[in-house]
């Protein structure tokens, strides 16, 4: 308490005689924020809290469409169990379904954390009667497979199954990449830490799937011959 | 009355955030561990760090030769968790049908924006303490650890914020499209979901300089943009040169736009020659000008001798099938992390699918020569030489951090370190090293980011395994690293995966430090175990430096005083390379010789300890017996 008196005494004295407050409390931290290069650091005031990007709207748009395009390989992956007993492509596909599934995840707490829901609004649809929902948002989503080729899918086994998994996971996956790029092309998108690490990994991850799934197909041919 | 409207709320919020999605064995959004290989061991369910209580700041705690001395939050200015009136949580509240102003438990304000305000890496100078943050940075007094404290906070966003400090330097590390030149916490407008182009001539992404003179008001003297922004960088003195240094920048994520920055492309290396992927950039920064900073290359390390551009693309592998029946997962077009030693003009780089060395004895112009890969890695993250350069450490950054990944049935040599020997400049793999216990679904946990301990005699890492705590490893043989001690808490939250945990562990001049992604600050001391003794832990301690970059080796050199000779001696003990009678009577000498300053005898002892030396097959205790006869022949007294 006495210690407590002496303390404001010192300050109220400091303040009198014109001593800047500030350089008692020499030990308190500052906050400061640089300016761009060659421009003065400034001082920001002691209660200063952190503050998040602006969300685009854009980026709800990219978790939302993101959340149904990876329902549609999850799906696909799905259908591995009873059409092949080829290794690789299983492998692939557990490895997928379960990267998407866990995204999916991710980005319906983004989502519902933002206060945003986890589908798509659908836009009004005059003049399209006969459409459903599947095929608009197919249409919507880069790389999704049309339902004659998920039918194809669902139709086909052993090796012609492979086939046509390899090349409809690449288109799909090629589309994410657009989708991607699509998010970093729009202004003011992508700035919220989570959606960037989460494209950014999108990017790389399927990038590399891709490949492997190109290789899988070009090394097809070579072995049915022998 | 407060208390149960609470309770109440916190379970309405944790089952309207994280229940809902709650189906089949995906309870909370929590993926359970896949059935464990075949043939491989997982971690270990039985240790003490396997089932700590959870918590923000009142988690539970278990360790073993690491003593805890302090933890400084991560200050309110880095962090919207703890604000309650902040826009986005009152957003979610509203949207959840909870009025605001409700208190939240800290576990979920954090689930807000966990990458947002996350601390990063750590460089060190002087008593300086340099942590970054995803949001800018914060330099801490360390002159006393225990009553280490926060000078300066620095906002300035723009992720992940890697630090590396020189003289009056600061370099920081920028990847986000929210960067800005000028420092700004508001990003870019938000726009409409299809406004045209993204390009900004004030965004930034790529390395800052800032001239730290006045400890309290860092200065933004450049920003040296790139076209995939930094996600970490190296610091790379050029021995030859004292008036400019490196950089190297390793850049992992999108390619800008060529109108943003000229000369940035995208698209197929087979067609575009120019592709702004599968190189690093090099910056040259001249000191006594550091505005004049700009990059002068952009060396294509991964290209073969015919000049093709992608040519090192064997990828991690793990979870993947490729030639031998592995599938490959991660093309090498960029590099994660690179560690240079530039005293032996070599650097190891952690390159997404391949383990690099460059040859670094021209900085401007690094050169590959040599490159592994390795069945069980997914991602190459991060390298270490040991000291004398005989042995590098590369971790794989399974999961990319963010995932459980030392569950019961994740194996052991997934997500690991892997430790090579070092010979003739061709790596030779020895063998793996996981944070040995098992750890929770909710806590993310995967090798990351640490140093060397300099105890003589001794390859000693501290090392962060995130939500996984941190572990002291021995790899002074390669073959049989093992774990000397360590420290670990349990997770933010018992039911969801907040990330949180040690970015980077570090030991610098007799402490290790932390930065705990989402609590702050952590310091610690080592204590004697079995497997470390404290004249070991004293010995470490003699080492001083004046500064430290973790990823910029420097050679570690010990004085000849006689701690160094105790050390060194219960090394033997251990090792049993010298009898108990030796031992015994070595230890009487020197604790003789210490009160007499009379160092006569030593000097005969020296001379038998250089006999036994030639007698012994074991390199490591001949390099312990040479180590100690040389301090005994030439002690130096205090």
């Amino acid at each position: 308490m006495k210690l407590f008196i002496y303390f404001r005494m010192t300050v109220n004295l400091a303040m009198m005689f014109g001593v800047s407050v500030l350089s008692l409390y020499a030990q308190s931290p500052v906050i400061v924020q640089p300016g761009a290069p060659g421009q003065p650091t400034k001082i920001l005031p002691a209660n200063t809290t952190a503050k998040l990007p602006p969300l685009s709207p854009k980026d709800v748009e990219f978790m939302q469409g993101m959340i149904h395009h990876h329902a549609q390989a999850v799906e696909m992956t799905a259908m591995i169990e009873l059409r092949t007993a080829n290794k690789d492509v299983r492998k692939i596909g557990v490895k997928i379904s379960q990267s998407q599934t866990d995204e999916i995840n991710m980005m319906k707490r983004w989502l519902v954390i933002r206060g945003e829901k986890t589908e798509m609004a659908m836009p009004k649809m005059d003049g399209m009667k006969g459409m459903d929902h599947s095929n608009h948002m197919t249409m919507m989503m880069p790389g999704m497979l049309s339902d004659k080729q998920m039918e194809a899918l669902r139709t086909t086994k052993g090796a012609e199954f492979d086939r046509l998994f390899l090349k409809g996971m690449i288109q799909h996956h090629e589309g994410a990449l657009v989708m991607v790029k699509d998010l970093f092309s729009t202004a003011g998108a992508g700035q919220d830490a989570e959606i960037f690490n989460f494209a950014s990994d999108v990017d790389t991850g399927q990038r590399g799937e891709i490949k492997i799934m190109q290789e899988m197909l070009n090394k097809k041919p070579k072995k049915e011959k022998r | 009355m407060n208390r149960v409207k609470a309770t109440f709320n916190f379970i309405a919020i944790m089952f309207v955030i994280f229940g809902c999605f709650a189906v089949g064995t995906q309870a909370q959004g929590l993926e359970p561990a896949p059935k464990l290989p075949a043939g491989m061991t997982g971690s270990n369910p039985n240790d003490p760090r396997t089932k700590l209580k959870s918590g923000v700041y009142d988690a539970g705690e278990a360790a073993m030769g690491i003593k805890h001395i302090g933890l400084l939050k991560k200050p309110a200015a880095f962090d919207i968790g703890t604000d309650p009136d902040s826009p986005m949580v009152e957003k979610a509240l509203k949207a959840l049908g909870i009025p605001p102003g409700t208190p939240i438990p800290a576990a979920v304000k954090m689930s807000f924006a966990p990458l947002a305000f996350a601390n990063s890496d750590i460089a060190f100078q002087g008593n300086r303490l340099f942590m970054g943050n995803f949001y800018g940075f914060n330099i801490y007094d360390i002159s006393s650890p225990t009553a280490a404290k926060l000078l300066t906070s620095v906002i300035c966003p723009g992720g992940q914020g890697d630090l590396s400090v020189h003289k009056n330097l600061l370099f920081m590390s920028v990847e986000m499209p929210n960067g800005r030149l000028d420092c700004s916490a508001d990003g870019f407008p938000a726009g409409s979901p299809n406004e045209l182009p993204a390009a900004s001539k004030d965004r930034f992404r790529g390395v800052r300089i800032f001239d730290i003179s006045d400890i309290s008001s860092p200065k933004q003297v450049a920003a040296v943009q790139s076209c995939r922004g930094s996600h970490t960088h190296t610091l790379v003195p050029d021995p030859k040169d004292p008036n400019n240094v490196y950089l190297y920048i390793s850049g992992t994520s999108f390619v800008r736009q060529g109108e943003e920055l000229a000369g940035c492309s995208d698209g197929n290396p087979d067609k575009n020659q120019n592709i702004s992927r599968f190189s690093i950039d090099v910056i040259k920064v001249p000191l006594a000008s550091p505005k004049d900073a700009k990059i002068i290359s952009s060396p294509r390390i991964f290209s073969d001798d015919k000049g093709k551009v992608n040519s090192l693309n064997d990828g991690g592998s793990h979870s993947n099938v490729g030639k031998d029946g592995a599938i490959r997962i991660e093309d090498t077009d960029q590099c994660h992390d690179i560690t240079v030693y530039s005293e032996l003009g070599l650097a190891a780089g952690a390159c997404s699918g391949n383990g690099i060395l460059l040859d670094i004895k021209d900085p401007a112009n690094p050169k590959r020569i040599d490159s592994v890969n390795d069945k069980n890695y997914a991602y190459w993250h991060s390298a270490s030489f040991s000291n004398d350069g005989k042995k590098v450490v590369f971790t794989d950054e399974w999961g990319g951090g963010m995932g459980a990944r030392c569950r019961e049935n994740d194996p052991n040599v997934w997500g690991a370190n892997a430790i090579f020997g070092l010979n003739d400049n061709k790596l030779k793999f020895g063998n793996y090293y996981k944070m040995p216990a098992a750890q929770g679904d909710s806590e993310n946990c995967v090798a990351h980011n640490g140093s060397l301990v300099p105890v003589p005699g001794r390859d000693l890492k501290i090392q962060a395994w995130y939500q996984g705590g941190i572990s002291l490893m021995d790899f002074t043989n390669p073959a049989n690293p093992f774990e000397v001690a360590y420290f670990d808490r349990g997770a933010i939250d018992p039911n969801t995966l907040i990330l949180a945990g040690s970015w980077s562990a570090y030991w610098y001049n007799g402490s290790i430090y932390s930065s705990e992604i989402a609590r702050g600050l952590d310091i610690f001391e080592l204590t004697p175990t079995k497997d470390l003794t404290q004249n070991e832990i004293d010995a470490a301690k003699t080492v001083q430096v004046g500064q430290l970059n973790v990823q910029t080796q420097e050679r570690l050199v010990w004085s000849k005083k006689l701690v160094i000779a105790k050390a060194y001696l219960d090394q033997l003990e251990r090792s049993q390379a010298l009898t108990s009678s030796q031992i015994a009577k070595m230890r009487n000498e020197i604790n003789k010789a210490e009160t007499s300053k009379n160092t006569k005898k030593l000097k005969g002892l020296a001379n038998s300890l250089e006999k036994t030396a030639k007698q012994r097959k074991s390199e490591i205790d001949i390099a312990r017996l040479q180590g100690l006869a040389s301090i005994l022949k030439q002690p130096e007294m205090n």
